[in-house]
């Protein structure tokens, strides 16, 4: 599905319903004037934000092991060929089935196929980006397969035919009244349906996903997963969660496929310890996150007797070609820059079109998807660059670096890597009289003459100036008052009071 | 020790007054400080626009500029920062791109001496207590940039502090964004406007007459705001409140 931004050819969001994906702006204003929504936000991102600060201010060494996660993940990106063969040959080693998979396409329909093979049109999955990110799920249905999510806030943004606004908390955009609405009209049609008196406290709301989720685990002969680690050197996989449905689906069906993309890998099972600490703390705000299951290949009698990964690269080894923005593929996906971001706080996950919301987002997408779209292009500038984001992400990507350097491809284009090969991009459309405006200024400002006259000018006019400007001004004055404008610039100032020795004022 | 007013472009037209206070303020603990007629801008809105080229010769004019100095001292966080954390950036981007050191070497002189006023006062001059009476309730919102770039800490506070007749409530959220951000204020001027009600909203709530800041660009967004919603605190660059002594509050 090919959604249209004005003419321009959106992004392809297989993984979405189809809802049109305007610039961040225009999606941002929507979210910005809806009351209900700013509250749900804004209570989940304050509530969440503070229960991390604590968590991480327990760590003595929290600064060191920041640096660790990042010194490991560089160094595995940097020899992320080397890593990967060790992976799949040791994923081999162990019993399990290696498919690689160049982009959304060829992964679905692996998938597919792999479902299909073993005979059964019913899948239970764990939560997971890497499924979320190629639109998994509606590429199964295509095929007559349907996958269960069986992650709380998943199922409540999969019975609500909706879309995930967060990473960690797909649902974080729905309050406690919302959900029980969801789950009274739309579970029966999915399957066990909610009790007639359901109300709207959180146990209940608990039971009745509890209840319908028990009869897909029980029923389920295909599990499907990503994962948050793969280790190099055995081939284990790790999968970190907080409800045990993950648990279920990754030890009850027979099969287990795993898509995952190729930037999970770790060297060693040593090089957990790190992230098994960051993690739950970035993004739970939790010591040690309730459920960590890690799996080798298979065992007899124990576990799936089949187990598939699929390695997702989808534009992650165009991403790891950019200088700047490769850093972006060390992101553990904790969460921790969505809630701290005073953006993603007004605006809400849904307005940076992507499953990849916030700041991460904001630099993931327009690498992994390109600048051509609307939205992608409009993405790096979703941000006042206040770097709270880069202060508490736990692999210290720097993410307004990226932004900026993100920005710099959307007005001047450049060299980039799509699908493996060199291209030269070209500046987006749009950016014309800002680039006209940024030379202009950037000749008066190497000449101090040009603009002392441009000061004086403005000054010596400023009792015509208007309140609210035209145009592009109106941006600011729609909500803003200008500053009133002083009868003579500082440098004027200066020199007629010879640095104000002369004694006016 | 010869020592420059970096004023910054947007201070130069729109704030010449604080221009005056931290001329006030430096005198009156012995410092000669210097303008130097020639400068302009430190190139910060075109580098975080995306328009890094554009601000390479801004960046090479502001070194030709204030080289010459021992300290170079600028009433603005986020242009502090511009010079201390993003002129180094730019050296390393260009030899990157197969241009050489020129551009680092031209730069790096002007780096490390680059100090934001309350930077300082306190590190350089080793002043807390600058002999100010300010005798009002004021509210300090730490801008990002001076927060988080510069790594302030708590010099600001420290100053006000020490102020006399001074009453410093707490802000709430005080480490989140205004919602400035440059261009960001016009590019999505919704989300940057909705940061601007909720900064002024728990400025409002303290029960301060001022809020105060060390960057005009902040307040101008700010104090734009709180001129658009009336709701009576005014917005005051610390600058003002440094210099500021008994003799002209009584």
């Amino acid at each position: 599905m090919t959604i249209g931004t004005g003419g321009n050819a959106g992004p392809t969001f297989v993984g979405m319903p189809a809802v049109p994906t305007p610039a961040f702006p225009e999606a941002a204003r929507t979210a910005v004037a809806d009351p209900v929504l700013r509250g749900n936000l804004r209570h989940a991102t304050h509530t969440i934000r503070a229960k991390r600060a604590a968590a991480v201010a327990e760590l003595a060494d929290w600064a060191e092991l920041r640096e660790a996660g990042r010194l490991i993940k560089d160094h595995t990106l940097r020899h992320l060929d080397t890593y990967l063969v060790r992976l799949e040959e040791s994923v081999t080693a162990a019993g399990g089935i290696v498919h690689w998979a160049a982009d959304a396409d060829e992964a679905n329909r692996i998938v597919a196929d792999l479902v299909k093979a073993t005979g059964e049109s019913e899948v239970v999955k764990v939560k997971s980006m890497a499924t979320q990110e190629i639109g998994l799920n509606e590429a199964l249905e295509a095929e007559g397969i349907h996958a269960y999510e069986t992650d709380l806030a998943e199922l409540i943004v999969q019975l609500g035919d909706d879309r995930p606004s967060h990473i960690l908390v797909p649902a974080i955009h729905r309050n406690r009244g919302e959900i029980r609405d969801i789950f009274r009209t739309r579970m029966a049609s999915w399957g066990r349906p909610a009790p007639e008196d359901l109300t709207d406290r959180p146990a209940e709301l608990a039971e009745a996903a509890r209840l319908h989720l028990r009869e897909k685990f029980l029923r389920a002969k295909v599990g499907v997963s990503g994962a948050n680690f793969m280790v190099a050197e055995t081939g284990t996989l790790v999968v970190v969660e907080s409800e045990g449905n993950g648990r279920m689906c990754l030890t009850l069906p027979e099969t287990l496929i795993s898509v995952v993309g190729i930037e999970k890998i770790v060297p060693t099972w040593r090089d957990l310890e790190v992230f098994l600490q960051t993690l739950p703390r970035s993004s739970t705000a939790e010591r040690m996150n309730p459920y960590t299951s890690m799996w080798t290949g298979t065992t007899d009698g124990d576990g799936p007797r089949v187990f598939h990964l699929v390695l997702l690269d989808n534009g992650r080894t165009d991403t790891l070609a950019d200088r700047v923005g490769r850093q972006a593929l060390r992101c553990i996906r904790c969460s921790a820059c969505l809630n701290v971001c005073p953006v993603y706080e007004r605006a809400g996950g849904h307005a940076y079109g992507s499953v990849y919301p916030g700041p991460i987002g904001a630099i993931l997408s327009p690498q992994l998807r390109g600048t051509a779209s609307e939205i992608d292009a409009s993405l790096p500038y979703a941000s006042s660059l206040c770097g709270a984001c880069y202060d508490v992400c736990p692999v210290a990507i720097d993410i307004p670096e990226v932004l900026v350097h993100l920005r710099e491809r959307v007005v001047q284009g450049g060299e980039a890597v799509r699908a493996g090969g060199k291209v030269v991009l070209r500046p987006a459309k749009g950016h014309a009289a800002e680039r006209a405006a940024m030379r202009a200024a950037r000749l008066a400002l190497t000449h101090p003459g040009a603009l002392r006259a441009g000061q004086r000018l403005a000054s010596r006019t400023r009792r015509f100036h208007p309140r609210t400007l035209p145009g592009p001004g109106r941006a600011w004055t729609a909500t803003r008052d200008l500053p009133p404008l002083p009868p003579e610039p500082f440098r004027d100032w200066w020199q007629r009071t010879n640095g104000g020795k002369d004694g006016a004022r | 020790m010869r020592v420059a007013l970096f004023l910054t472009c947007v201070n130069d037209t729109l704030y010449p007054d604080t221009g005056k206070q931290v001329l006030k303020l430096l005198t009156r603990l012995g410092v000669e400080v210097d303008f130097p007629a020639a400068q302009t801008c430190c190139g910060q809105a075109h580098y975080n626009t995306g328009y890094r080229h554009e601000a390479e010769p801004l960046a090479r004019h502001f070194s030709d500029v204030f080289g010459e100095f021992d300290a170079i001292v600028t009433p603005s966080g986020s242009c502090g920062a511009m010079v201390r954390e993003l002129y180094p950036r730019m050296g390393e981007r260009a030899r990157a791109e197969g241009r050489g050191g020129e551009l680092a070497a031209a730069l790096a002189p002007v780096v490390p001496k680059t100090y934001e006023l309350t930077e300082f006062l306190v590190d350089v001059l080793g002043v807390t207590d600058v002999g100010a009476h300010y005798p009002h309730r004021v509210t300090y919102h730490p801008t990002c940039h001076g927060l988080r770039s510069l790594g302030l800490g708590d010099r600001p506070r420290r100053l006000l502090e020490a102020v006399g007749g001074l009453e410093l409530l707490e802000l709430p959220g005080a480490e989140e964004c205004c919602g400035f951000g440059g261009t960001f204020s016009v590019k999505n001027p919704d989300v940057s406007a909705a940061m601007g009600e909720d900064k002024v909203r728990n400025a409002v709530s303290t029960g301060a007459e001022v809020l105060c800041a060390a960057d005009n660009s902040c307040l101008m967004h700010i104090g734009g705001t709180m001129s658009r919603l009336r709701v009576g605190v005014r917005p005051v660059h610390i600058a003002e409140i440094l210099a500021s002594t008994e003799r002209e509050t009584a």
